[in-house]
This record gives structure tokens, sequence and C-alpha cells, in this order.
């Protein structure tokens, strides 16, 4: 009798104790301080800058942080697993040069020649995978190599010319727009939403969490380590060259010089939105919002006519920034 | 002449008095009394545990001593750092040697106190002084070989040539052999009889008695953080030394509780390792508990992983209910039903960012997935199953598991298997470093798993849990098998016999 009263009174206090604990959490979350963060710098511009009140201006600037957030979702998946990727940029720019080929050169339908360029950048992806898994490469060496390989091989296939003679069904991917609203940002969209389930809903999901915050328990748990790291490597491979080919749709050309650099401006999307580079912690909705906090800053320094060359500077100390006050936050916990 | 006799061999040079050290929950030290003299070696000898690189680690600055007093040639010496004890002339060479593999002979022995002309480094005095130093260990080599290049020996030697250059008058040297070839082991003795002539005073730690009776003149035994005998060497005996070093209170009841006993569930035969375990069978049946005794570095645990396969086996087989199985990784084990509870918790065991329901769940998620997708309300289902079972107490089971006390983390680890429903559960050391009320309640759970017919593996560096425990306990010695015993014949002497020699 003692025991059912007692258990009854736990399970009430529960209840309401774990709706609190829901709704903290969320507040809590590393996700929701970065998204306060870029609603403050929304807020600031909306009211010191008219020309960033427009809506032609905000979707420019959702459809230009789109690719990024595109391949950030890619590198966050290999960042989880305490891995890094340097070879976005490189596989970018070759998938990018791949898929316009295929359609302006070799006549391929648009549908097909997208489908080549992503399971070129997935091979890419899982060369990467191979090189750290069986190799037993640092992911840094591996990627490195790859970032110069797949880079001078866009160089080698294109002689150094960038593709033009894009159709309209290639440049919908870029330049369309569905119900008023860019296609890239729609893309984004879906992509970011399967990833988001795919890391809460899924066991794989969960052992790549795992896989990062210990790797030894993890594969003594009985999980196949290696294959979750091909897994995560090739999926970024795929995201990488599905933002380089939606890129490329955008700008109307497929050149090999595109995405050079591109790998830090999306590993740094991945850390202002609370990944940690040494591994089990990072989500989508960070990602993306990592990737519209330098967007929107881009856009803002470009809107107060401050020049370019500012630009580097400014989101080098934003993502230092971000990481320190990271740090504050866990040695607070 | 006098005068030099004065500090000669024979005189006491340390001498340890009431030595205490506490650690939160455990005596390490309990009035402790040790001392050594110039030009003896003094072997100090115990079980893991008992508390001999505590007494060494206060004596060399690394731990600061609760209580009692430490003289260095009759003086009252304070020890607060690893340079002060340096300066007293006490040289400790670790079990992981401290030279920089990367780096050559000279820069080694003089690293921190290189030797310069005006501002830049003197190599060729350097090179000159390393040349004499490495001379008196007896060691003829290029100065300006990288450490990495060396073997075993040469780099305990030029540890101890280091040590000499400092001069120190007393090393300490932790299990110096246990890398060591026969003839390599032989010429690192040699060398230890040849200090004794130079009136250098030796602690030397060791497992292995024949070392001992070569070289030692007196052996310290300890136990339970006690110095429990300190016995002449010529007048003592391999069986003198073990049973002060056993004898070992059993204040714990152990929670045995008979399970009937039936078919062999796992057989492994004949397991090797490229560098180590050599040939280890053994079998384990339905509702037993199989012991793994032997010394930290027998090999226990490298059995288990290349059984669980973590690590690579050479040769060897494994059957299941009598049926030959591959384990080439830990998939092929838990898709056979083996867990496997790893030593190190925090390292190995656990996911500490994690939650306690992640950690619970982790190796059952096949189970609780459809279509890859997580069935969250199975998984709480099962979380608050084993939490309630194991009776781990956490404020909820969302708690990351890094917050919970070392006993409820254990049960949390634990739980990760029985989820799976292992029919062989390997658990190594389950109980170290946990409280005694979940030390308690594990050795229950391991009584209940083998009567549900669990076959049940443990190793532990504690005898009397491994007395207490097993129904038959398997010896392992430097990656061999040495003996098995069954539980009526096992005694903490007999056991300790099997271990060390």
């Amino acid at each position: 009798m003692v025991d059912q009263s007692e258990q009854g009174l736990v399970k009430i206090k529960k209840a309401p104790h774990f709706l609190k604990n829901w709704a903290t959490s969320i507040v809590k979350s590393q996700s929701f301080r970065i998204f306060i963060v870029m609603v403050v710098m929304c807020v600031v511009m909306w009211i010191i800058s008219p020309p960033f009140r427009t809506s032609t201006n905000i979707l420019s600037v959702a459809k230009n942080f789109s690719t990024y957030a595109i391949a950030g979702i890619g590198v966050t998946l290999v960042i989880i697993t305490g891995g890094i990727d340097l070879s976005i940029g490189s596989i970018f720019g070759l998938t990018g040069v791949i898929a316009t080929m295929m359609f302006a050169k070799f006549n391929i339908p648009a549908f097909p020649a997208v489908l080549i360029g992503l399971a070129l950048g997935t091979l890419l992806g899982l060369v990467n995978g191979l090189f750290v898994v069986r190799a037993n490469l640092p992911p840094f060496i591996a990627t490195l190599g790859m970032l110069s390989i797949a880079r001078s091989l866009a160089y080698i296939i294109t002689k150094g010319y960038p593709v033009v003679g894009l159709g309209k069904e290639i440049l919908f991917l870029g330049q369309g727009d569905i119900l008023k609203i860019p296609t890239p940002i729609w893309l984004m969209a879906v992509i970011a939403i399967i990833f988001s389930i795919f890391l809460n809903k899924t066991i794989t999901g969960r052992r790549i969490y795992a896989l990062g915050g210990n790797e030894e328990a993890t594969k003594i748990s009985g999980i196949n380590t290696d294959r979750l790291k091909l897994l995560v490597y090739s999926i970024g491979g795929c995201l990488y060259a599905f933002s380089g080919i939606i890129t490329a749709s955008k700008l109307g050309v497929g050149q090999p010089t595109a995405g050079n650099g591109y790998e830090l401006d999306a590993i740094a999307a991945v850390v202002i939105g609370g990944a940690s580079l040494t591994g089990g912690a990072g989500t989508i909705a960070g990602t993306v919002i990592g990737a519209a906090i330098m967007g929107i800053l881009r856009n803002a320094l470009v809107l107060l006519s401050i020049r370019s060359h500012w630009q580097q500077f400014v989101i080098g100390w934003v993502i230092i920034i971000a990481v320190i006050l990271d740090q504050l936050r866990v040695a607070k916990n | 002449m006098e005068e030099k006799k004065k500090t000669g061999r024979g005189t006491p040079f340390l001498a340890m008095r009431g030595i205490y050290k506490d650690f939160p929950g455990v005596r390490a030290l309990d009035d402790v009394d040790f001392s050594v003299k110039l030009g003896e070696v003094m072997a100090l000898v115990g079980e893991n545990g008992a508390g001999k690189s505590t007494l060494m680690k206060i004596l060399t600055g690394v731990y600061a001593k609760d209580a009692g007093e430490i003289l260095i040639e009759g003086q009252d010496a304070q020890i607060v750092d690893a340079a002060s004890a340096l300066d007293l002339g006490i040289s400790m060479i670790y079990q992981e040697l401290n030279l920089i593999p990367t780096t050559n002979i000279a820069e080694n022995i003089f690293l921190g106190r290189e030797i310069k002309r005006r501002v830049f480094i003197d190599k060729k005095e350097m090179h000159r002084q390393a040349k004499e130093i490495i001379k008196m260990v007896g060691l003829e080599l290029d100065t300006n070989l990288l450490i990495q290049d060396l073997s075993a020996v040469q780099r305990q030697l030029i540890e101890i040539s280091k040590a000499l250059s400092v001069n120190a008058r007393l090393i300490i040297m932790d299990e110096p052999t246990s890398s060591l070839t026969e003839n390599e082991t032989e010429l690192l003795l040699g060398i230890i009889k040849e200090l004794k002539q130079k009136d250098v005073a030796i602690v030397y730690i060791t497992h292995r008695m024949r070392e001992i009776f070569e070289i030692a003149d007196r052996v310290a035994v300890m136990r339970d953080g006690k110095m429990v005998k300190t016995l002449d060497a010529r007048k003592t005996d391999t069986g003198e030394v073990v049973r002060h070093m056993v004898g070992r209170h059993i204040d714990t009841l152990f929670v045995k509780e008979e399970a009937p006993i039936t078919d062999v569930v796992l057989e492994v035969e004949g397991v090797s390792t490229k560098d180590f375990l050599k040939d280890v069978s053994f079998k384990v049946r339905k509702g037993e508990i199989l012991g793994f005794a032997g010394l930290v570095g027998a090999g226990r645990s490298e059995v288990m992983r290349a059984v669980f396969g973590i690590d690579k086996k050479e040769s060897g087989t494994i059957r299941m209910h009598g049926k030959e199985i591959t384990i080439n990784n830990t998939v092929d084990a838990l898709d056979n039903h083996i867990g496997f509870l790893p030593e190190d918790r925090k390292l190995q065991a656990l996911i500490l960012n994690m939650t306690v329901r992640e950690n619970i769940t982790l190796a059952s998620l096949k189970a609780l997935a459809k279509y890859n997708f997580l069935d969250k309300k199975r998984e709480r289902a099962m979380s608050d199953e084993y939490i309630e079972r194991m009776r781990v107490r956490t404020p909820s089971m969302e708690q990351r598991i890094k917050n919970l006390s070392g006993g409820n983390q254990q049960k949390v680890a634990i739980s990760k298997w029985l989820a799976t429903e292992s029919q062989v559960l390997i658990l190594d050391e389950p109980t170290r470093g946990i409280d005694v009320g979940s030390k308690k309640e594990i050795h229950s759970l391991m009584s209940e798993l083998a009567k549900q017919g669990v076959a049940i593996i443990m190793i532990s560096s504690e005898l009397p849990e491994i007395l207490g425990m097993s129904d038959r306990i398997v010896v392992m010695h430097e990656g061999r098998v040495k003996g098995e015993l069954m539980r009526q014949e096992a005694t903490q002497e007999n056991i300790m016999q099997m271990a060390i020699s």
C-alpha cells in the first residue's frame, strides 16, 4: 500500500516535471540560443536598414545561405562522429562541373545528369571514408588529400574552362521557384527535415552520436563503427555534390574553380551551430541557423556598405566568439 | 676514510615512519614504516592495490602524505614535489618510461638541463658527457641514436644512467623487467648488482619471485595499505612471501548462491594473439561463474578482448553450444549472444555525454527498431525495466550518465548487456572502484543471472571476490593459462602461487 501510494506520488510529480524539463531543454539547447542570436540580428537589421526589410532581399539571403546549409548538413554528420572533412569545396566544384557537362556536352537530360553528379559525390565521400577506415588515416589527412585530388580532376576534365550552355531544366534547381520561393530554399528545407529525422528518430542516427561520444564504447556495444564512418562520409560527399550542382545552376555555369574555400564556410556554420569538433554533439537545426547567421552577416555588411574585404574578418570573429560562448556554457553545466 | 664510511654501504639512507594516506572512501596507507640502506636492494611486493605505488608516489613527491615523517640520512626531509625528491637524490624509473621516443639519447639525458654556451645548446659537450654517463651502465652506443630505435632494456638502462647522472642515491624501479626478454632481464639484474657495489640504494617493485631472490637483500611485503612484514631475503622463500601477501581479511559477505551448472555454453580453444597470448583455452557452462585470476598484465582482459572480437586473434577456435562460430568483430559477438563489460567503465563502457536511457539501450537498438526507426516508447519501457531491476539510483532515465555515482554507472553498463539477453556475460573487474553497497548488489545480481542459466566469466584482481563468487577459477600468468582450480580447492595462497611464478 505504502509502495503504491509512493509510486503514485512520484508519477504525479514526474509528469509536470518532465514537461518542464522538456521546455527547459529546448530553451537551454545550443540551437535555441543561436536562434535568438539570429533573431536579434534580423531585428537590428530590420530597424536600421530599410533595404533589408524587402522580401526580395530576405529571399535572396535565404537562397544564398541554403547551399552553405546543405553542404553544412553533410559535414555535420561527419563532425558528430568526431571526424572532419576538408574536401567539401573540391567535391562541390568537381561534381558541379560533371553534372553540367553531362547536360551541356553529352545531352543527358537534367534529372539523370544531376543524379550522376550526386553519385560521383557519394563515391568520392566513400573513398574518403575508406581512407579513414581501411587505411587508418586521420580524417584531416584523408580529406586534405581528397581536397587536392578532386580539385585537380575538375581542372583536368574542363581543361580549366567553365562549362556553359545550361538549359532551363537544370537551371530550375538554382534559379527557379515554387510558390514564389526559390528552389534552393525548398531543397534545403527538405534535406534539413530528412536528416533531422534521420539523426533523431533512427537507430543509425543514435549510433552516429554514440560513435562521436565514445568510439571504443560504441564498438564494444556490438556496433559496426567502420560502417557508420563509411556512411557519414558518403552522405557528406552526396550533399556537397548537391550543394555544388545547385550553385552551378544558380550561376548558370559549371566553374572548375567553384567552391574554393567552401569547406571553411560549411564547417564554420556547423561550429556556430553548436557542434563539437571532438564529436558527439551537433544538430541539423544548429547548422542551418549557423549558415543563416553567416548569410545574414554577409548581407548586413553589404547593406551597410562595409567593404567586402571585411567579410572574412567579421566571420572569423563570429566563429571564435561563438565557440568561446559555447565553451563557457558547457563549463557552467 | 672515516668520513666516507659514514655515508657508505649499509648506512640507512631512507626511513619512512608512520605514513598515512587517505583517498576518498579508502585508506591507501595505514601507518607504514619503510627503510632502505645504501648499497641495498629492497624488494617491495604486494597484490595489486596493496599500496606499493602510493607509497612510492609519496616518496617521489607525486602525492602528499597525510601523516608521518620521512628521514633522509637521519634528517627530516620535506618532499613537496618531484623536484624536491630529485634534489634529495631520489629517482623513480616508471613502467612507462619517461623518455621521448623521437629524440636522441643525449637530448633525453639532458632534458630540461641542457648544457648551454651562451644561449645555444652545446651539442658537442652534451654528447661527450652523455657518452660517459651511459658508460656507467655498460652501454656503448652512439648518443645520436633515437630512443625509438633502442631495445627495451637499452631504454631502461638509459633511464637508470640518467638517474645516476643527477646523483641519484635511491633509485626506485617499478616492474622494470615486465617488458624485457630473459637475456635482457639478466643484463639489467647484472647492472643492479653493480649499482649496489656503488652504494646506490634500490627499491625494486616486482611480482617475479625469482628476481627477488636473485638480487634483493630484504623483502618488504604490503597488504591492504599496511606494511605486513619485512623479511631477510636469504632467510625466506616464495611460500612465506606469498603467505604474507595474501592472508587478506575476507570481510565482505559474498552473495553466492548455488545454481545448477549444466551444459557447456562457450568453449575457447587455443587462442593466441600476435605478440602476447599463447594458446589460451577454457570453457564455461550454463549457470556457472568462472573466475579469471592473475596479476594485472597477466593477459586476462586481452583474452576477453580477443574472444569478443575487439582485438585480432592469430589462431584459436570458439564454440557456442558445441558449434564452431566465427567472431571477427564485436557485431559477431553480439549476434552470438555474448556480452562484455570492459575494465574501464568511463573509457570503454559508457557514452558519458549520453543519458541513462541511451546507454542502457545502446546494444539493443536493433531489437527496438522497425525499419531503422527507433520505437521510443519501447525504449523507455526497456530503460524503466532495467533501472528498476538493477536499482539504478538516478533522478530520471534522462539524466546524463556522467552525473551518476560509479556504482550506478556500473549498473547501467551491466544493464546494457542484460537488455541484449546475453547467454555468456564477460565481466572485467565488475566491482572495481565502486561503493560497498553497489558491490553487493552486483554480486547478488551475478548469482541471480547464473540461476537463470547465464554463463558468467568474471575477471577480478581481488582474491576474496574470486574466491567468494567463482565456481571454478582459471589462473593466468604472462599470457598463458597457468592452471585451473575448483571452488573447493582454491585458496588465496594457491592462486597467488600460480599467478606469480
